[in-house]
């Protein structure tokens, strides 16, 4: 039996303990926002956030998290979160928006531990994210957008 | 699924949530009137229905993988009947060929980069009927003269001051039939078409909300995976379930002729049982060659003329007499698509006794002729739901209907009687086949005295992906695929005596279209080959481009614009070079100018990249900066790093640990610009791929002198 919090509400789970955190959320908990892409932590499309460090969930079995704190694409919200929504939206960057929620969580957790990124530092926060239709190019213009709308 | 617009995000996450996900989408398209109860849409034709609440529901008949159709086909209808953006809904059109076929084809399906091109006419037509017959409306109930009524902002209004949304005309409108032809609007009229319209899929792929195949969930589901072959086509002899069906969770396991069937509740447990089975494979007849060994071969044959898809004048002889020959072979690797979603399809059993699939369908028709085929039904009674897709590059339209044959032949060996999702893992999606094919290419070139170009022959060599199939009759001419030489075969330079043709090779590894077709190559092949012929008579491969292309305006207009926008000639800091290039594919024009230094790895490190790009008509031109940036990123990708290899018939490559893709740290900045154009709209999805490569291959060229003639670069660089 493990026990966590999900977006805030505690949940429990005694099915296989080696189940990758990402199956929890997406076959158990219904919260398919979280994206299969790799399995293997290449890419990034399962960004979460645990205990408000990003994590890759495809590689983080479910016994590992007792009483950790998990928030997802469907339950992250704040200041920052909102402007990277902003800016997101405002730049039009998806395209096919597969990767979306991957990159969106690990842009919020670089944008509130560096709140004015330099491109160096985008490149280290967000190189474990791929995205194949490659909107690389908006993606770092979106996270200095968003580190401006956090100022305003 | 549903899609809506609205100008207020908030209001829309606030709605998406609400209105939750419609599943199983059913289209009142009605005949005409019969069907129109007083409180019923307004359903002009197959592409639209206006709801009595003033909605106006767009049915796309194109899948949206990111390419941007439902916005596109959404902007031109409601640019013609002068809807408010914020009324404007997008649907996914149903399997139905009849009323949904895509022109460039004969059946319905997105691909070769056409869905604005294919749909400009139709959706202007559909839009300009529906306008007609919802002034016709206003006219009949005020009394007035429909020549006088317009339409601003959703608002349909008469020069006397009288007033009505559409809702309040659906009825009216419905019952009024008019004879046709309808006449879109005059370009200087529009008031979307061609301004930078909010994409209708943005807030829901900021939020988690977007529903793509692998999200569907549906009562009494189960998750299938299949274990596939290591080597291609190779037959299950037998297997041994026993571990598998030790797994809790997995609840039934079965052979298809695909593999080996694992339906189990929920992924994990599907995987966990997929990885306990032990399969005897029977692989009498497959491959067993390596890339090494058919690059090899192909050498060989480049060596002689093959099928003949152009020739002008006399190539042999004028390469016999030129002062100077250059002869240069280029080779070209396997490539994944590798989309971020691997393959996945949601198959169930209807009421009805047919069946439906819901999934990311590129090529409907196909796909639901062939899923009838499996379960033995007629195409009518299987329905498809198209979703948004995560990606494509080519992959999900498949001339068998791969992913839906999988999925009905799961469906039919099954006992499970609910609904089934198939899921590829990446490892089925890097080692599953249906690559770019490997290529290679001889080219001469021969020069005169004055340092002209007299003679161009090149020979291609590989896989055809065309012959065989259903489009083999459209895309094979003079047994030669089209799609192996287009981008050659097209070449737009003046050359008195060229020749292109194509050696078929046979190959048992499934191979198919990757973004951009055989402007992969070719474009690579004709743009490296032209600057290196530059190069030898001692002229600016601008210079030489622009004597070669005094007939193709296009072409030269887009080369111009990059090459000014970039500073073409002025002078580079040291360390530096640019290069570039200008190719045209699926009738749009586009090049690319690279600066280039040499990274601390010796890899080349791509500091600035300009393009410029005439697709006709630009119906959003947003959207086209974006499929151009992501293109050339795309493009980039495969030339860096992008191979797959065959190794004794089986692929070495599983996921992205070993097949490098590009990230974020590797795009380089790049400007785009559109020309602007009033001719009709061409692709886009594609073009932008093509030039990329051989613009830095050249740059790399004038950097360090080393020549690039082998993809990709991470292996060739350094090494000649």
């Amino acid at each position: 039996m493990t026990s966590l919090t999900i977006n805030g509400k505690p949940v429990e789970f005694s099915g296989d303990p080696d189940m990758p955190l990402l199956w929890f959320l997406r076959d158990i908990q219904g919260l398919t926002g979280t994206k299969f892409g790799c399995g293997v932590a290449q890419c990034g499309a399962c960004t979460v956030h645990v205990n408000d460090q990003p994590r890759r969930a495809c590689v983080t079995p479910i016994r590992t998290l007792e009483g950790a704190e998990v928030t997802t694409i469907e339950g992250a919200s704040g200041n920052v979160v909102d402007a990277v929504r902003a800016a997101w939206i405002a730049l039009e960057v998806p395209q096919c928006g597969y990767c979306q929620s991957g990159q969106i969580m690990s842009a919020v957790n670089l944008l509130t531990e560096i709140p004015k990124p330099s491109d160096e530092d985008i490149d280290l926060a967000m190189n474990g994210n791929i995205c194949r239709c490659c909107t690389y190019h908006r993606i770092r213009a979106a996270v200095h957008d968003a580190s401006r709308r956090m100022e305003g | 699924m549903t899609i809506a617009v609205n100008t207020s995000r908030r209001q829309f996450l606030k709605g998406s949530a609400a209105a939750g996900l419609i599943i199983g989408l059913q289209l009142p398209m009605g005949a005409r009137g019969s069907a129109a109860a007083a409180a019923g849409p307004f359903v002009p034709n197959a592409f639209l229905r206006i709801a009595p609440d003033s909605t106006v529901t767009v049915v796309c008949k194109h899948i949206e993988f990111g390419q941007g159709p439902y916005t596109g086909i959404a902007t031109i209808l409601a640019d013609e009947i002068d809807a408010d953006w914020s009324q404007i809904r997008v649907v996914s059109a149903p399997a139905d060929v009849e009323k949904y076929k895509n022109f460039a084809f004969g059946a319905q399906g997105t691909g070769g980069s056409t869905a604005m091109a294919n749909s400009w006419d139709q959706m202007r037509n559909a839009g300009a009927e529906a306008r007609a017959r919802l002034i016709a409306a206003a006219a009949d109930l005020w009394g007035e003269d429909a020549k006088s009524i317009t339409i601003e902002k959703g608002v349909v209004e008469s020069p006397s001051g009288k007033s009505a949304k559409f809702g309040e005309l659906v009825a009216r409108a419905q019952q009024i039939t008019l004879p046709g032809p309808f006449k879109p609007k005059d370009p200087s009229e529009w008031r979307l078409i061609g301004k930078d319209v909010p994409r209708v899929d943005t807030p829901s792929k900021t939020d988690g909300s977007a529903r793509f195949t692998i999200d569907v969930k549906l009562p009494d589901m189960l998750t299938c995976l299949v274990a596939h072959p290591s080597r291609f086509g190779a037959k299950v002899r037998s297997f041994d379930a026993a571990d598998a069906l030790a797994v809790p969770g997995v609840k039934e396991v079965f052979a298809v002729p695909q593999g080996v069937a694992v339906l189990a509740e929920g992924f994990w447990p599907a995987k966990k049982g997929r990885d306990a089975l032990k399969i005897d494979w029977d692989e009498a007849g497959t491959e067993t060659r390596s890339s090494a060994d058919l690059i090899r071969d192909y050498l060989e044959r480049s060596k002689t003329v093959g099928d003949i898809a152009r020739n002008e004048g006399d190539a042999e002889k004028s390469l016999a007499g030129a002062a100077k020959v250059i002869d240069a072979t280029y080779t070209f690797p396997y490539l994944a698509h590798a989309p971020m979603e691997p393959n996945d399809c949601v198959i169930r059993r209807t009421e009805d006794g047919g069946a439906e699939l819901l999934f990311g369908s590129q090529l409907q028709t196909v796909d639901q002729n062939v899923a009838a085929h499996v379960l033995g039904l007629k195409p009518e009674q299987v329905k498809i739901e198209t979703l948004l897709a995560g990606g494509s590059f080519g992959r999900r339209a498949t001339p068998t209907g791969d992913m839906a044959a999988e999925a009905a032949e799961v469906l039919k060996g099954a006992k499970h009687t609910g609904p089934i999702k198939v899921i590829w893992t990446r490892e089925d999606d890097i080692k599953g086949g249906r690559y770019r094919p490997v290529f290679v290419h001889r080219v001469r070139g021969g020069l005169d005295a004055d340092g002209n170009i007299v003679a161009w022959d090149q020979v291609i060599v590989g896989q055809s992906f065309m012959k065989g199939t259903l489009f083999e009759e459209h895309m094979v001419k003079n047994g030669v695929d089209q799609t192996m030489v287009e981008g050659a075969s097209t070449l737009p330079y003046q050359i008195p005596n060229l020749r292109v043709s194509a050696h078929t090779a046979e190959v048992g590894v499934p191979t198919l279209w990757w973004r951009s077709v055989g402007s992969t190559h070719t474009g690579y092949a004709t743009e490296v080959f032209l600057d290196q012929l530059a190069d030898t008579a001692g002229i600016d491969p601008l210079d030489l481009r622009r004597k070669l292309l005094v007939k193709h305006p296009r072409h030269l207009a887009v080369l111009e614009r990059a090459a000014e926008a970039a500073g073409w000639g002025e002078p580079m800091e040291k360390g530096k070079a640019r290069g570039l290039a200008v190719h045209s594919s699926f009738n749009s024009f586009v090049a690319h100018v690279v600066e280039v230094s040499a990274g601390p790895d010796g890899m080349p490190k791509i500091e600035r990249v300009v393009c410029a790009a005439d697709c006709g008509t630009a119906i959003n031109p947003d959207v086209i900066k974006a499929q151009l940036e992501g293109g050339m990123g795309y493009g980039l990708s495969a030339a860096l790093f992008g191979a797959i290899d065959l190794e004794n018939g089986r692929i070495t490559q599983s996921n992205f640990d070993d097949h490098r893709v590009l990230r974020i740290n590797e795009m380089p900045p790049i400007e785009v610009h559109i020309i602007g154009s009033t001719e009709k709209p061409t692709g886009i999805g594609e073009p932008g791929v093509p030039t990329i490569a051989p613009a830095l291959a050249n740059a790399w060229a004038r950097l360090t002198g080393e020549r690039v003639n082998a993809l990709p670069f991470s292996r060739s660089v350094g090494k000649a």
